[in-house]
């Protein structure tokens, strides 16, 4: 095991996928010369060149349809967008060619690509800066949807995504860059999709989560332990495809469950695991499912109210609390 | 059709064929594509008016002449792309007009198994990389095709097909810029009908279409798509230079549709006087034109052009029993190709239904 942050866990995967396959190159906004903005492409330009490691011009409309074209006909892209907020420009090229052309052309076409970058808030960017896209593509079947939490699984599910046959959209935390981890060194440590991982064992509830929250969820987790609670912190990784059987293993074990998610509640990724929970596992529930979500508001700027909308680790604890009628 | 004329505008129509070097042969070919492409729409048409096709569907009818002359100088290892008016240009590229047919009918012989109908015709074997339904959403497609082409140090050619009204689109002039910056092959075809559905173009745009690529630094270039000749030549001539390494090229593809914009449309009403679709019918029939050039130049005589036209009618008749006999996709097939990799573990169908 080597100790090392998100941020180059990415750029090995990255790394080590180009190595392997040379159909696969990456291009985005200041990936290349600058070395990416938030530096997970850092050096790689050196290693690869600029035929496969390519700066954009600010298209993200243009250039993600350019790289759905060159997988179209045969490439590996990795787009990366500078953050998941720009990348509205960009998803009809997403939705409607990239997740739709293998159905549409009746299995002619697959389309392997990642589209990767930061999604959900960081801090103090207001509005258009902060938030989480995920369900807008998790809602399109032909699109898979992956959110790593720590360092080990950004580098396994990195590598999995770019070896997918299907687009996937690819989403990190622009907070968790930073955040280190053990990462196995093995030069082909491969997550695969669909494995949701149990980032904390417990009896008493179930908090299941995704992405950066995940680490909301500990905290909580921490903080119930010291009540005598203990919960099972459930790490959905791919939100498409989903681990629905991990999802029923907790639910049946605990009977509680909150469901923790950075973006919004209205038709959130928490509002289709809450719908399928009590479809496959009504009888097994000893309560309500209760969801913490980001405020159902657009994110404000001062730090303040921005702390109000986002979800915490004390609106997790509360809502545990409740499912567990304490 | 207009009756066969005996005087025609040209001196010498052998000069017509000399001027544009294009031998007899080819000409007589073009004279027969074009013809199959009259054919088949008509029999679109009908089977659209009995209800055997569904949706929305585009015939190219006026517009044979800027299909077929396009594609013609193509190898087979070039691809097209195309937006949702192309029928016939997937016929041009080499897909069967069978498999066109049934896809319009729904069928599961149809090029793209019945999951596209008129707007999405796939042929990976042929390159005809589809048959797009978004204005202007395929241009980045094609840009990327021709990304893959300088990628892998190959020599084909990429050429993409829009209505005039995909100009405006930011799709359009993002692509432009990045094919003029990486130097790519492919040529930009806009068929200019004169309408964005019922806007002409003049309503909405304050340049002229030849205009439109310029500031990007892709060369634009006009030519008279009623006129299949010229616009073999021209893009036998531009498909040379794009192979060569000249980097992308843009047309202005001057035609115009004797439909209108979908079959659900009237030919003509407030966006445009029935008599500019009467006068252009009568004088710019890209059929008719090269018809009188090769019946004046000798190249073909009337027995022989009705002959082809028979041999047309009976291919379009064929697609439409081929269409007619196949059979409906099967239910069990419904969820097929919704994924190219079906994950060992976890759910990718969320509808409770089993995939």
């Amino acid at each position: 095991m080597a100790v090392m942050t998100y941020r180059a866990a990415l750029n090995e995967a990255l790394r080590e996928e180009m190595q392997r396959d040379p159909d696969v190159f990456l291009m985005g906004e200041e990936v290349a010369e600058y070395d990416g903005a938030y530096k997970v492409s850092k050096g790689l330009l050196y290693e690869f060149g600029d035929k496969r490691v390519v700066d954009s011009p600010i298209s993200e409309l243009g250039f993600t349809g350019l790289c759905v074209g060159a997988s179209m006909a045969g490439l590996r892209p990795v787009v990366e967008f500078m953050t998941f907020n720009f990348a509205f420009l960009a998803i009809d090229q997403v939705i409607n060619n990239a997740a739709k052309m293998y159905y549409m052309s009746d299995g002619q076409f697959p389309m392997p690509i990642v589209f990767r970058g930061p999604t959900g808030a960081a801090l103090q960017l207001a509005a258009q800066h902060s938030q989480a896209c995920e369900t807008y593509y998790s809602h399109a079947p032909g699109c898979k949807v992956v959110t790593p939490a720590t360092p080990a699984d950004a580098k396994g599910l990195l590598k999995a995504s770019i070896r997918d046959n299907d687009p996937v959209a690819f989403m990190e935390g622009e907070l968790l860059y930073n955040v280190k981890g053990e990462v196995p060194e093995d030069d082909d440590y491969v997550i695969p999709l669909g494995v949701a991982d149990l980032k904390n064992e417990g009896s008493d509830v179930s908090i299941i989560t995704h992405g950066k929250m995940v680490h909301v969820a500990l905290q909580a987790a921490a903080k119930l332990d010291k009540n005598n609670i203990s919960a099972d912190v459930l790490d959905l990784r791919t939100i498409r495809p989903l681990d629905m059987d991990a999802i029923l293993e907790t639910v049946k074990k605990t009977n509680r469950v909150v469901y923790l998610e950075e973006g919004w509640p209205y038709a959130g990724t928490g509002a289709q695991i809450v719908s399928m929970i009590q479809e496959e596992a009504f009888d097994y529930l000893d309560a309500p499912i209760l969801r913490v979500t980001q405020a159902d508001i657009p994110m404000p700027y001062a730090k303040s109210l921005e702390l109000l909308a986002k979800p915490s680790a004390d609106r997790v604890v509360e809502a545990c609390n409740k499912v567990l009628y304490r | 059709m207009a009756p066969t004329k005996t005087k025609n505008k040209k001196a010498s129509k052998k000069d017509v064929l000399a001027e544009y070097g294009v031998s007899a042969e080819l000409a007589v070919d073009l004279m027969r594509d074009m013809l199959l492409y009259r054919r088949f729409e008509e029999k679109a048409e009908e089977a659209y008016a009995i209800g055997r096709v569904g949706g929305f569907c585009h015939v190219h009818i006026g517009q044979e002449g800027a299909a077929a002359g396009s594609i013609k100088p193509l190898r087979n290892d070039d691809y097209v792309v195309s937006a949702y008016r192309e029928h016939t240009q997937a016929i041009a590229k080499g897909v069967h007009p069978n498999a066109v047919m049934a896809e319009l009918f729904g069928r599961a012989d149809g090029a793209s198994g019945g999951r596209g109908g008129s707007m999405h015709i796939y042929d990976a074997a042929c390159r005809f990389m589809g048959g797009h339904g978004i204005v202007g959403a395929q241009v980045p497609l094609a840009t990327g095709i021709a990304w893959k082409i300088k990628y892998g140090a190959e020599d084909s050619v990429v050429i993409v097909y829009m209505g005039d009204a995909a100009v405006n689109q930011g799709a359009f002039h993002e692509a432009l810029n990045m094919a003029a910056v990486w130097e790519l092959p492919v040529i930009y075809v806009v068929e200019n009908n004169g309408y964005g559905m019922g806007t002409a173009f003049s309503r909405v745009s304050k340049t002229d279409m030849a205009a439109k690529p310029v500031p990007h630094g892709v060369p634009a270039s006009v030519v008279d798509g009623q006129d299949v000749l010229a616009t073999y030549a021209h893009f036998r001539d531009l498909v040379a230079e794009v192979r060569g390494g000249s980097g992308p090229q843009f047309v202005d593809l001057q035609t115009y549709r004797f439909r209108g914009h979908s079959m659900s449309d009237a030919v003509s009403g407030t966006y445009r006087p029935t008599e500019e679709v009467e006068r252009r019918k009568e004088k710019d029939d890209p059929i008719v034109v090269l018809r009188d050039e090769l019946l004046a130049g000798g190249q073909l005589d009337q027995v022989g052009f009705e002959r082809m036209d028979d041999e047309a009618r009976q291919i379009a008749q064929d697609a439409t029993d081929f269409a007619e006999a196949s059979p409906v996709p099967d239910a069990s097939t419904l969820y097929d190709n919704t994924w190219a990799e079906i994950n060992e573990n976890g759910r990718l169908f969320f509808d409770g239904r089993d995939g």
